[in-house]
């Protein structure tokens, strides 16, 4: 069974999002996605300033068996890409939920709220269906 | 039989253990409808005594004629070691080295030629071979697009003295993508690309240039002045370059103050017959940096579970088995066989055989262009240097020429007629190590002959 | 099998050559007119080795491989049939060696006779109305085929037509073509039986429609029974039909594409018409279309004048997709197809077609009495057929992957394994019809005796392989940490 925490917000293509406190949210791939791709071996993410549309896909997450794209939950600007992740990339299979963070963004006005991001019961909802 | 090994008696137990009484039985999911009954056009079988024999005569028919052609293919000698040693069955029948352990001898090859072609081009990685050098200047105008960043526009600057026809497989390749193909003319005097062709370029967004060395005409391009143009400007340069000359002239890793972006070229100059156009292999190398954009196999070292060193397939998240309608590219089989020829090849020739081989193929193309324009009617079309094969002028049509030349049993090059009606009446000529003081002597005779009698107008 | 061999690079040593190889030297003087800004300042770092040290090292690495010659190899979708060794001596006869591409077709009538036979022929087998030879492998055989598609569609000004449908289960090839034509992918699931959804592909096609991209027999091994409904369902939405031939070997002689209503195809002249694998190709691609696709076909093709062949250009094809191909393609290639097609003759194609499917449901059924479980049970094997290993992996937490590795060590080559992606731990077995009873045993026995382990010894499984030069290779290290060429290490 993969980890799904609680205080975080979730999409059907297996992003969660946290809002942090200035404002800004931070986004990565959950328990589960990295599982199904494996070891990772190789992370792109977006340069900060990018202004992004809502699931526009952004980051590239790739894996010696398949390479996924993933999608901007919500529109806005990019504050941060994980510098980190270039060097070793493994931290998103260790740490999918902290250190292991893509990017970060400032949501265009109104966006947060507008967005049908799923609760932490409802994304497992959607792992139950697919079988995760 | 079609190589089955089947008896009567192996058919009936197979036929027993699946539970049906004929093999047709086995077909039944089939509309009968749908079903040929004899397959009219499709001759009856010979047996290889029969083929043997009609390919004999076929080929007795082509014959072998003496030939300075080039024009993108190369006759050079070819080590007898190179093809005893790739037509062994274990290369010759293996698969694509997907179980990597069953695969060390060719992914190790692979490794060696990856490693052979980047220090040739003088970039820092090579993929393990594309189709042909046509379809690897095509793949590289994708690569160049995905690659740069800075660029949105998807043009791309074609020299008119890059090969007519790899301008053709880029369009009918890359067109479908949204790349825009813009020729850049040639310098009429000079034969190569002059700075002025790209001054209406200066400010414009374009995603690269591409460049070729020597050029189909054989001339010399000034590499660095175009590199370093381009660079200025944010636009990745495409290097098109033939793999026998890299080993006299400056790598395309070293054009200009950073070097060409992207390498590529037709591979069948190293230990790979003419064969009427084909197989050959495209070669593509490239910066680290742009690896993930490179399209094709590529082979890395790694470790195995006991620690000890092994290859295998790398970087296959971009390929299409995987990435399917977001691959870089949907290339699946490559040209391995030919890719192993090559391997083999460099390791004969070695830097010292393949740089005398380089020199030996320059020396007497100067010699035949120094023969025939002391043929009265014939000169050179352009000023400035070239390297293995350069353009010649004749005073009348090429055509009727060639066809007096072959006659004589001399293939004498390629009538530029159809390709750039603007040069006149024009021949490229070629001649590599195999030619002889003498062959170059006959040529002169021959040629001498076809253009005595009545000038052209 | 032998130990590991060390890169080339390893035996180099300054001044080693294989001199007999090189040609004389030019003085320094024939070389003058070379600007010293255009030359190289040091000969490209090549091994240095002689020519007995070149000889054997490729030999010792040829030796780590496997290959059809040594090995059963049934990698599905691939059919790894015996390469004759005809095919390859009379390819390589000198005068079609030493034939330049650009040569004058007065000296290329045998090697142009060679390929107009060929392009009959393959019309024959394909129930297709023209042929080129051009496309260099099957996925560029699938290029031109979706680009000639898009071609017909614009030059009736339907230029709406941009989507093309796939099945789920189709290789990654089809929708990697698909994009590269500039098209948009449109998937639809396959049936509990194997067959396309025929409600999912009504509700699939429309306006959008430049075509479909099918296999039959498909990727899961089986006959799409409903080829006729699919084809007039395509049609009669303006779309057209297109082949994937990579599975040509289950119908040859028995069905043409065209038949079944398939408007153009690609076959693989190096699957079903035995030319080498060679470790990664050289292929062909040659593509077959119906009537209305005839003038898109790329350049350039081979046509008969009486007596005497050429070759057709863009001049001859005016609305051709174009070239692509620096030349003709893949000539020595085409001619080992030309003569391995005049061996087999009418007759053989049909017996490739039968006996490749009487070999692969022969296996089906010892595997299935040996305890194995079949993807598509209750339907025929084609020349292929799809075995699950999921109850092994839940069970016993060994996976395809793991049996693959393990049957290394007993002497045979693995299936295909995990594709198709819609079928978990799958081994796609193609056994091909050139393979004796006692070989499809054989293999039978080592997979009862892999399964032995995997229930009694499991880390014997999967562990290994543990007879082959290297043990399991670390793909993730490879990835991570890339060593694409060789590097001198640094004395210590």
């Amino acid at each position: 069974m993969s980890n799904v925490p609680a205080d975080l917000s979730y999409t059907k293509s297996h992003e969660w999002v946290r809002t942090l406190g200035d404002g800004t949210v931070e986004v990565g791939i959950t328990d589960h996605a990295q599982h199904a791709l494996g070891d990772l071996v190789f992370v792109e993410v977006p340069d900060a300033g990018r202004t992004v549309k809502a699931d526009e896909a952004c980051a590239v997450v790739e894996s010696v068996k398949a390479a996924s794209d993933v999608y901007a939950p919500i529109a806005g600007q990019i504050t941060a890409g994980n510098p980190r992740l270039a060097a070793e990339p493994e931290v998103v299979n260790t740490d999918p939920y902290g250190e292991g963070w893509l990017m970060r963004l400032k949501p265009a006005a109104g966006a947060l709220a507008a967005a049908a991001l799923l609760s932490a019961a409802d994304y497992q909802k959607v792992l139950d269906t697919e079988g995760g | 039989m079609a190589f089955i090994p089947h008896t009567e008696a192996d058919v009936a137990a197979m036929l027993a253990a699946i539970g049906v009484a004929r093999i047709e039985d086995l077909f039944d999911e089939i509309p009968p409808e749908l079903r040929v009954k004899s397959l009219v056009g499709v001759p009856e079988a010979l047996n290889e005594m029969e083929i043997g024999r009609l390919m004999a005569e076929r080929a007795r028919s082509d014959g072998i004629t003496l030939s300075f052609l080039g024009a993108g293919a190369y006759e050079h000698h070819i080590p007898a070691a190179v093809w005893a040693i790739t037509t062994r069955g274990e290369f010759y029948s293996a698969y694509t080295p997907y179980q990597a352990e069953a695969s060390q001898g060719t992914l190790q090859l692979i490794y060696e030629f990856q490693s052979m072609m980047a220090r040739l081009t003088g970039m820092e990685v090579a993929n393990a071979s594309m189709y042909d050098g046509a379809s690897a200047t095509a793949e590289a105008a994708l690569m160049a697009v995905r690659a740069n960043r800075r660029s949105k526009s998807a043009r791309i600057l074609v020299p008119l003295t890059l090969h007519p026809h790899y301008r053709r497989v880029a369009v009918t390749t890359a067109a479908n993508q949204g790349v825009k193909f813009e020729e850049v003319p040639y310098g009429a005097q000079e034969g190569v690309t002059l700075p002025e062709a790209l001054a209406r370029y200066e400010t414009e967004d374009i995603t690269a240039l591409m460049v070729a060395q020597p050029n189909f005409f054989g001339r010399l391009e000034d590499v660095d002045a175009l590199t370093d143009w381009a660079h200025a400007r944010g636009i990745l340069v495409i290097a098109v370059v033939n793999p026998t000359a890299a080993a006299l002239l400056k790598p395309p890793g070293e054009w200009g103050a950073r070097g060409a972006d992207i390498a590529v070229g037709e591979g069948q100059p190293l230990g790979v017959p003419l064969s009427s156009g084909g197989p050959y292999f495209g070669f593509m190398a490239t910066r680290m940096e742009y690896v993930r954009q490179m399209p094709g196999r590529i082979v890395g070292r790694t470790l195995d579970a006991a620690g000890k060193e092994g290859f295998t397939l790398t970087l296959q998240a971009r390929e299409q088995h995987i990435r399917r309608a977001k691959a870089t590219s949907n290339i699946c089989t490559n040209q391995g066989l030919l890719m192993t020829a090559a391997t083999i090849y460099l390791s004969l020739l070695g830097p010292q055989g393949l740089v005398r081989t380089a020199a030996m193929a320059h020396a007497r193309t100067r010699e035949l262009v120094a023969a025939l324009t002391r043929v009265p009617g014939v000169r050179t079309a352009f000023n400035g240097p070239y390297f293995h094969e350069t353009v010649l002028q004749l005073d009348r049509p090429v055509a009727p020429v060639l066809k007096a030349l072959g006659s004589r049993g001399i293939l004498g090059g390629l009538d530029l007629g159809t390709y750039y009606p603007e040069l006149g009446n024009a021949l490229l000529v070629c001649a590599t190590e195999t030619k002889t003081s003498a062959d170059i002597d006959r040529y002169r005779g021959a040629l001498t002959d076809a253009l005595q009698g009545a000038r052209a107008a | 099998m032998p130990a590991r061999e060390q890169v080339i690079f390893e035996y180099s040593r300054p001044g080693r050559g294989a001199r007999d190889q090189w040609p004389q030297e030019v003085p320094p003087a024939a070389l003058s007119d070379l600007p010293a800004g255009l030359r190289r300042s040091r000969p490209p770092a090549l091994p240095e080795v002689g020519e007995l040290e070149a000889v054997r090292h490729f030999t010792r690495l040829s030796q780590l491989n496997f290959s059809i010659d040594t090995h059963f190899y049934p990698l599905g979708s691939c059919t790894m049939k015996y390469n004759p060794k005809a095919c390859n001596q009379y390819a390589m006869l000198p005068e079609f060696l030493a034939r330049h591409p650009l040569a004058p077709e007065s000296h290329g009538q045998g090697v142009l006779a060679c390929l107009y036979e060929l392009q009959e022929m393959l019309k024959a087998v394909s129930g297709m109305e023209g042929v080129a030879l051009s496309p260099m492998a099957g996925a560029h055989g699938e290029f031109a085929g979706v680009a000639m598609i898009r071609a017909y569609h614009r030059a009736r000004g339907d230029l709406k037509r941009n989507e093309i449908i796939v099945p789920e289960a189709a290789h990654g090839t089809n929708p990697a073509t698909a994009t590269m034509c500039g098209c948009v992918v449109r998937e639809v699931a396959v049936g509990r039986e194997g067959d396309v959804d025929i409600e999912a592909l009504k509700g699939a096609v429309g306006p959008q429609t430049a075509g479909i991209m099918l296999t039959n027999p498909s990727t899961l091994g089986v006959f799409e029974r409903r080829i006729g409904e699919v084809a007039r369902i395509v049609h009669d939405a303006g779309g057209l039909l297109y082949y994937d031939g990579a599975n040509l070997n289950a119908i040859l002689g028995m069905v043409r594409p065209g038949d079944m209503g398939f408007d153009v195809i690609h076959m693989n002249l190096h699957k079903t018409f035995s030319t080498p694998h060679g470790g990664g190709g050289p292929g062909a691609g040659a593509v077959g279309v119906g009537a209305r696709l005839l003038p898109f076909l790329p350049i350039p093709v081979v046509a008969r004048d009486g007596e005497r062949y050429r070759w057709l250009t863009e001049a001859d094809l005016p609305q051709s997709i174009g070239r692509l191909s620096a030349f003709m393609g893949n000539t020595g290639v085409l001619l080992r197809a030309y003569i391995y097609m005049r061996l087999l003759g009418r007759e053989g194609m049909r017996q490739v077609g039968e006996y490749a499917t009487l070999n692969a449901n022969y296996l089906l059924k010892r595997l299935q009495d040996a305890g194995f479980d079949a993807a598509y049970p209750q339907r025929r094997a084609s020349h292929e057929f799809i075995v699950t290993l999921k109850r092994q992996a839940r069970e016993l937490n060994v996976t395809a992957m793991d049996f693959a590795k393990r049957l290394l060590d007993y002497g045979f080559h693995a299936p295909t394994t995990y594709f198709p992606l819609l079928v978990p731990e799958c081994l796609l077995i193609e056994p091909t019809e050139t393979e004796t009873r006692e070989t499809l045993d054989a293999f039978v026995k080592a997979m009862s005796l892999i399964q032995k382990e995997a229930e009694q010894e499991p880390g014997r499984v999967t562990s290994a392989p543990h007879t082959m030069p290297v043990r399991r290779l670390d793909d993730v290290r490879a990835a991570r940490q890339l060593d694409l060429t060789w590097k001198p290490t640094a004395e210590p």
